[in-house]
């Protein structure tokens, strides 16, 4: 990405695929995965596509990580935290329940 | 806080915060809801904080609107910033989701002002990473200044123009711009020059700002009559048909663009009545002089209410703001009149250049109806072209019974990226018009909301509607 | 100029599609007259149960008629699968009724042996927290536990519609969308259907038209009563699978988004949603599932039941025209297979079967009388 000369601003700390990185405060998760290049952002649930962000304004849903462990959030609408997880989007959402979910497939 | 105002205006873009200005000078009690952590909507989005340093790339248009919005920060406005609307109901009581907690607010006066969304761009390859909507690249631009180096810009419309124009002044390599309106365009367009002409200002400023692309050196082919879009796992280069060739250009970023239409979602489920408008391509609220809808105290201003540009928003919520007003007993009709007459005057005189753009920009309709079987129209459920065909030829009606047959539509967009291209694939189909077809039912919630949320919802006693 | 074919059927839903594939199939020319795109059509509002657990609890020929639709769906769905290759989601793990507080678990428990008083091949467990835990990973400890029946089952009704219809046009059958019936002249021994298109001609006429079934059954002077019930259903995102037994109002589909419902409310044909009563049904299921509370709810809608005045489906033969019949229920799903092969059987032969006359519209008159 080709990065315009900025008015000075705070960098926080984030995680992605809990690797750390730097994302300037006001950036959202979408724009600070793209400042690394990073375009893949999920894989969606219904063919396993590689998807990324789109539209940036939060209508189309492709933009979809997991923040924090709660996933399919929009990239694109949420603001950069300091510690904040990001992971990659792995299909469909999951609730945190603790089960092999291979097991329990219908 | 409250659960109860005079006026809730639904989107902080220049619609949004020209109305809440006026409302609250009024003395109403105004709350104004916006997604964004910072008013602006799409066109003004990051200007209280302008992380840009270079004030000519993103241009005059952009910097004036810092009057407007230093005139909402000085008025008594409650603002929620981070909230999303997922649903107003037609006793025009709002449901809110901020912080993963979701309430009921209710208010007297209603006005949606949540603007416009780029429309589809179904082409082969249209979901691979590295492709993105040009609307999209100048949120990244404006937002957060990140731009991406030797992209293709393909499609059409002012907006197009104006991003390569500002990657061009922060001099940002652009790869390609590959424009897909077609050359009849113009000669259909020229009936409409002459009202056009009362925006001449705006009309010089497009040409210049194609005229120092061009001359920047960046290849610009016109009539381009095909695109695909090719890679595996992301985007690797863009194919375009010109005179009959096909040609390639390598790049792992593309930029689409074929103009903006409604965002109806809200209003539609608010029960707002919309018609298709065939010039433009899109719905569009059936709204009165004073903005208002078919629902009693819901009224639409902005963008939401038909294409007209930030000014016209602003015009748009003032005068849907001197209605609420009035609605509510705080101005009388005269002084109603008499404050909304000059936004109505500037409103027609500003709204007169659009017929002109509306068919010179007009996306042609191999870009709106994909021709390719294979190119998906549902991007959420991965529904294809040929599905869609397939299913009209089983009997398959509408939109509407198209979610049963396929589940195109049924994916979390909620239709916004789809129900433009789908409508008009099914009426072609058929052999009618997009208004023969049963619009698509939209319903809240508008924006997903997690099921704690709904389980936990804030809801006041009734206060009488 | 007329069309004649052997049957009518009007109402291209669940019951009349699964009753004009009954009756192609069995050779008789069947023509579906369909409303179109926006009927307020109850199949898309369908959950998909196959629900045996709670039917004809006090009403033997119910029970047993439910019982018999259930034992026969797999046969229906090897059928569909056969004929069209399309799998309609059939699956019979048994079903689970969760009770939330030792109240509802009494009630239950007595329905239940009420219900295998008069039907004892209906089998059930009564199932404490901690056992129903076991069954459905994630329950939630403020649950007092629920009922078990390996009777139950769920489909895909969306897929269940697409296939019925498919299977009834590779069969040879006709079909016409966006046809409201406008007139019916009963004849000799056929029926007379006009549309706003054409004119169509049937040696039987069977109405299936859900809640459009009452008024098109004055015009051959038959009384089927029937009013809207709105039931409220959320739908969450796509989740990983989770859950493989459906509950009574919560359910995985096969895409795995979660349908959670429901409400009764006398609404008029209104199909809107209030937050209030989503508000309930929310509350109720994270309840259940706590975990659930995390997942995203993206779609809502209110359904209309077709419902007759005790809530038993209602079979009738008119008196009047022989050849003229009426159907409906709420049980669109449950009751399929029963419509697809058992009363075409009764409909080709002329005369609907004796297990079915204490599901008539008659007893509703009679009951006026015996009051």
């Amino acid at each position: 990405m080709h990065k315009i000369e900025m008015n000075v601003q705070p960098l926080v700390t984030i995680f992605y695929e809990d690797e750390p990185m730097q994302a300037r405060q006001g950036d959202t998760v979408a724009a600070a995965l793209l400042a690394r290049d990073q375009m893949i952002f999920r894989v969606t649930p219904v063919t396993g596509a590689p998807r990324g962000p789109f539209c940036m304004m939060g209508v189309c849903f492709d933009c979809l990580v997991e923040i924090d462990g709660a996933t399919n959030r929009q990239a694109c609408m949420t603001p950069v935290v300091e510690g904040m997880r990001i992971k990659r989007q792995n299909g469909a959402g999951e609730t945190g329940l603790d089960i092999d979910y291979d097991r329990n497939c219908q | 806080m409250k659960s109860h105002y005079d006026i809730a205006i639904i989107g902080a873009g220049p619609a949004g915060m020209a109305a809440a200005t006026v409302a609250s000078r009024q003395g109403a009690d105004v709350l104004i809801l916006d997604e964004q952590p910072e008013v602006g909507g799409q066109i003004y989005q990051a200007i209280t904080r302008q992380p840009i340093k270079d004030k000519s790339i993103l241009g005059n248009d952009y910097y004036d609107g810092q009057k407007l919005v230093d005139a909402f920060l000085a008025s008594p406005v409650r603002h929620l910033k981070g909230a999303t609307v997922w649903q107003v109901s037609e006793e025009r009581e709002i449901g809110v989701s901020l912080n993963d907690s979701a309430r009921i607010l209710s208010a007297k006066q209603v006005i949606i002002a949540t603007g416009a969304q780029e429309r589809p761009f179904p082409v082969p390859g249209w979901t691979l990473p590295g492709v993105m909507m040009a609307g999209g690249a100048q949120v990244l631009l404006k937002s957060s200044g990140l731009a991406f180096s030797d992209a293709v810009f393909v499609g059409t419309g002012p907006l197009l123009f104006l991003i390569a124009y500002q990657y061009m002044k922060a001099g940002v390599p652009i790869r390609a711009i590959l424009e897909t309106s077609s050359s009849t365009n113009r000669l259909k367009a020229l009936p409409h020059l002459p009202s056009a002409l009362f925006s001449l200002g705006q009309l010089l400023k497009g040409r210049r700002w194609i005229k120092e692309i061009r001359a920047s050196g960046v290849q610009f082919v016109t009539n381009v009559e095909d695109i695909k879009l090719l890679g595996t796992n992301q985007l690797s280069a863009v194919a375009y048909l010109h005179k009959g060739n096909w040609r390639e250009i390598q790049t792992s970023n593309a930029l689409l663009h074929q103009g903006v239409a409604p965002n109806i979602n809200l209003a539609a489920a608010s029960g707002c009545a919309h018609s298709w408008n065939n010039q433009q391509l899109c719905w569009v609220p059936q709204t009165d002089e004073w903005m208002a809808t078919n629902i009693p105290g819901i009224s639409i201003a902005g963008d939401g209410a038909g294409i007209g540009g930030a000014k016209a928003a602003q015009y748009r919520g003032r005068i849907s703001a001197y209605r609420a007003l009035y609605n509510i007993g705080k101005i009388k009709e005269a002084e109603r009149n008499q404050l909304a007459r000059p936004s109505q005057q500037a409103l027609a005189k500003e709204m007169r250049i659009r017929p002109f753009l509306d068919i010179l920009f007009r996306p042609s309709e191999q870009f709106q109806i994909p021709e390719d079987d294979q190119t998906l129209v549902c991007r959420c459920e991965e529904v294809t072209a040929g599905t869609v065909r397939e299913a009209v030829a089983l009997g398959c009606l509408g939109p509407n019974q198209l979610k049963s047959f396929t589940r195109c539509g049924m994916g979390p967009c909620q239709g916004r990226f789809c129900n433009l291209t789908v409508s008009q694939l099914i009426a072609k189909s058929r052999g009618v018009s997009v208004t023969e077809l049963d619009a698509l039912r939209l319903r809240p919630p508008v924006k997903p909301l997690l099921l704690s949320e709904l389980a936990n919802l804030s809801i006041p006693e009734t206060e009488g509607a | 100029m007329t069309t004649v074919y052997d049957a009518v059927v009007v109402g291209g839903g669940l019951v009349g599609s699964a009753i004009a594939f009954g009756l192609q199939r069995k050779g008789l020319s069947t023509l579906i007259l369909d409303e179109g795109d926006v009927a307020f059509r109850a199949t898309r509002g369908n959950f998909g149960l196959i629900w045996v657990q709670s039917k004809g609890i006090d009403f033997s020929p119910y029970a047993n008629w439910t019982w018999k639709s259930a034992e026969a769906w797999k046969y229906l769905s090897e059928l569909i699968m056969e004929l069209t290759g399309i799998d309609v989601g059939f699956r019979r793990p048994g079903g689970a009724e969760i009770c939330i507080d030792e109240m509802e678990f009494s009630a239950k428990h007595e329905k239940m042996n009420r219900l295998i008083s008069h039907s004892p091949h209906i089998k059930f467990e009564m199932l404490d927290q901690k056992s129903m835990t076991d069954l459905l990973p994630g329950l939630g400890p403020d649950v007092a536990g629920g009922c078990y029946s390996p009777a139950d089952g769920h489909a895909n009704p969306l897929d269940l519609l697409r296939g019925l219809h498919q299977g009834f046009l590779a069969l040879g059958g006709q079909i016409e969308n966006g046809s409201p019936v406008r007139e019916i002249s009963p004849q000799n021994s056929s029926f007379r259907v006009k549309t706003n298109q054409a004119c169509y001609q049937g040696g039987k006429l069977i109405l299936a038209a859900g809640l459009g079934t009452q008024k098109l059954g004055t015009k051959i002077g038959m009384n089927i009563p029937v009013h809207a019930d709105r039931g409220q259903i959320l739908v969450t995102e796509r989740l990983k699978p989770f859950l493989s037994i459906p509950l009574s109002k919560i359910r995985q589909t096969g895409e795995g988004s979660v349908q959670i419902g429901d409400s009764h409310e006398d609404a008029g044909m209104d199909v809107n949603t209030s937050a209030q009563v989503l508000n309930k049904i929310a509350a109720r299921a994270v309840r259940i599932f706590p975990h659930l509370g995390k997942a995203r709810i993206v779609r809502a809608w209110g359904a209309l039941r077709i419902m007759t005045p005790d809530g038993y489906p209602i079979y009738q033969q008119s008196e009047q025209y022989p050849g003229a019949f009426a159907v409906v229920c709420h049980s669109g799903v449950t009751l399929t297979a029963a419509h697809a092969l058992h009363v075409p059987e009764d409909i080709a032969e002329g005369k609907l079967s004796q297990t079915l006359d204490p599901l008539g519209a008659n007893r509703f008159s009679e009951a006026l009388a015996n009051a």
